[in-house]
């Protein structure tokens, strides 16, 4: 399954300073779609490049980070138990707090 | 006359008081139209009074537009004003007294005109009347021509510009979002703006807080701006609000605005803004910048979601960069500051969306503008659930910083002594032991585009982030072998001891960290320059810069 990921207002440099990802996942049960929570692992493990604790806490993004699956909250879509599809945006953005 | 001579005595005498009586009345007359002519400086322009008892002296139905005194009947009236001599000038600051009443002495019924208004002194009260136009609206010619080209876009026009100049915004921060924002609101005529900061103009504010200038420095930033929203709009009324926003005023000075602009620069002031905006039920103008991104949104609007509904747990402390850490381009903020403003008229006039519900993400790298929908508000938040533990009466005894663990500024935290003493040297020690030649090494751990502004001659640049991996190379450094020249080192001071390695970061924090993680992994000779560059610039080096 192909995916865009992007990290955004200071994620990305837990990420090796890159914004946008292109990545290639398969969900482990052989579906055709991909919880977030099994992305959220498959993204620690396979991207993150420094202080995990600044991305997730326990199973989750940690407080401050908002989720967006195609321009949506993914609170909206069932956090965790939200699905990815083909093909599909994922954005991960520090909320900012500078002016 | 010869009939006349002939006539009885009696006839004459009658006839010599009719003369004497016309005489009386013709000097009667003429001192009248001397004293008509005295008062009325007669315009070449014509002049035209609105009024079932007004009297017309010129014909032409054309207005006019400049300061005369008319002598005047009454006329249909709506609005009571107060003129004041300031009020004789075209444009002048008076007019934003408009609406008080103040009697006038001398009970003769005086009017003049300014700005194709009638101002009229009847019975020692002063009232407006608008000549022969039409009252559709409560905007004066004068208004009229100043806001015109937005009375002409039609999603706004009349009712938008009526709505904005009596609605109340207030700016929270006059830095870099609340520069543009408190520009264009002021331009574009809001009745009045409250500005609210507790900092003074600095010299690396100016590029970004684009609202204050060189001449600024050091004062205030409330001053600074409200002086320069006053050059633009003379009619505004400026509130300044010198104390910052702190838990203790917060619902007092939020209470009297109708619209809230979040230009703050720290995230404790932010949960506070918006729990201050929950308990008044007033609508956030939320804006946000750093680096090359920004982001924006309206909070407590329409049922939509407050910063609580989505944010119910703060961030760690370490995950909250400020400007002054992580940089910010100057713009950045500016379109933020200006989309701020643009949410508010549109809050303050009824017109379009305001962007709730919904989280605008600027990314001035790739200029993308991304518009994403966010959750709706949360039945369980403290502050706007239906069940709020927060309220008007309680929210002044919320502690804040202790919830965000962070401080209410973007003012770097006093650096934390995190070593033993004895592992630390000061800025002025350091420099002796060079003055002494002592042969050692001097790592400076900040990023590479920081080492770029600034760095002490002879130091090698190590960022923190790839110390694991460079080991090795502070290894060959503190035997003295230096990569690039390793033939002029004699085989014999290789064998020598390892040198002792000095660490400088900007404020002495990260240096702490390395001096921590190389005595573990075999260096430990190692020192921390106590302080930093900073402390440097302040104890050793005044021409050091400072960033």
């Amino acid at each position: 399954m192909q995916l865009t990921l992007e990290f955004k207002g200071g994620l990305e440099l837990l990420f090796g300073s890159v914004k946008v990802h292109q990545i290639e996942v398969e969900p482990s049960d052989g579906k055709d779609k991909l919880k977030l929570q099994e992305l959220l692992i498959w993204v620690r493990n396979h991207l993150l490049k420094e202080r995990p604790e600044m991305f997730m806490k326990g199973n989750s993004v940690r407080p401050g980070v908002l989720v967006l699956i195609n321009d949506c909250d993914w609170e909206l879509l069932g956090q965790l138990d939200a699905v990815v599809d083909e093909k599909d945006t994922v954005v991960f953005i520090s909320t900012l707090h500078g002016g | 006359m010869g009939e006349i001579d002939r006539a009885s005595p009696e006839i004459l005498k009658e006839l010599e008081a009719l003369r004497k009586a016309n005489a009386e009345l013709l000097s009667e007359i003429s001192a009248l139209q001397k004293q008509l002519q005295g008062t009325v400086e007669m315009s070449s322009k014509p002049i035209c009074i609105d009024g079932p008892n007004a009297i017309s002296l010129e014909h032409n139905t054309k207005f006019f537009s400049q300061t005369q005194h008319i002598l005047y009947g009454s006329s249909s009236v709506q609005e009571s004003v107060a003129p004041s001599e300031a009020k004789l000038e075209v444009g002048s600051k008076a007019r934003a007294n408009i609406n008080e009443e103040t009697p006038n002495s001398q009970g003769i019924s005086v009017a003049h005109l300014e700005n194709d208004w009638i101002y009229e002194d009847v019975g020692g009260c002063i009232r407006k009347s608008m000549g022969n136009c039409e009252r559709l609206h409560n905007l004066d010619p004068y208004t009229i021509s100043r806001y015109s080209r937005q009375l002409l876009v039609p999603a706004f026009g009349v009712k938008g510009q009526e709505n904005l100049l009596k609605s109340s915004i207030l700016i929270i921060g006059a830095g870099g979002l609340g520069s543009p924002a408190a520009l264009y609101l002021a331009a574009a005529g809001v009745g009045c703006l409250g500005l609210v900061d507790h900092d003074v103009v600095e010299l690396d504010n100016l590029h970004r807080q684009v609202i204050h200038t060189e001449g600024a420095v050091g004062e205030t930033k409330v001053k600074s701006a409200a002086a320069a929203c006053r050059a633009i709009n003379s009619f505004l009324k400026v509130n300044e609000h010198y104390s910052g926003l702190q838990a203790s005023n917060a619902v007092n000075i939020i209470s009297k605005y109708d619209i809230i602009v979040d230009a703050t620069d720290n995230l404790p002031t932010r949960y506070l803004i918006n729990d201050a905006c929950v308990v008044m039920g007033k609508p956030l103008v939320s804006g946000a910048a750093l680096g090359t991104e920004g982001q924006l949104t309206v909070y407590h609007h329409d049922d939509g979601p407050c910063y609580r509904c989505i944010f119910p747990v703060p961030p760690p402390p370490d995950a909250c960069q400020s400007c002054s850490d992580a940089g910010v381009l100057g713009v950045v903020p500016g379109i933020i500051g200006c989309l701020q403003a643009l949410e508010a008229i549109k809050l303050a006039s009824g017109t379009g969306e305001p962007l709730s519900s919904r989280l605008l993400i600027l990314d001035a790298l790739t200029t993308s503008v991304q518009k994403v929908k966010l959750r709706g508000r949360n039945h369980s938040c403290i502050v706007c659930g239906d069940a709020p533990q927060l309220s008007r009466e309680n929210l002044h005894q919320f502690d804040y910083e202790a919830f965000t663990s962070s401080l209410m500024s973007d003012k770097i935290p006093q650096r934390k002594q995190m070593l033993p003493l004895s592992y630390g040297v000061s800025c002025k020690e350091y420099k002796r032991r060079c003055e002494e030649g002592e042969l050692h090494v001097l790592l400076d751990v900040r990023d590479a585009h920081q080492y770029a502004i600034s760095a002490l001659p002879n130091s090698v640049n190590v960022p923190f982030s790839q110390l694991k991996e460079r080991v090795p190379q502070i290894q060959d450094l503190a035997k003295g072998i230096d990569l690039e020249v390793e033939e002029a080192y004699p085989t014999e001071v290789l064998a020598q001891s390892l040198r002792p390695i000095y660490v400088i970061c900007r404020r002495g924090h990260d240096s702490q960290k390395t001096v921590q993680f190389l005595r573990s992994n075999g260096f430990p000779d190692t020192f921390d320059i106590v302080g930093g560059l900073e402390c440097w610039t302040r104890e050793v080096d005044h021409h050091f810069p400072k960033y």
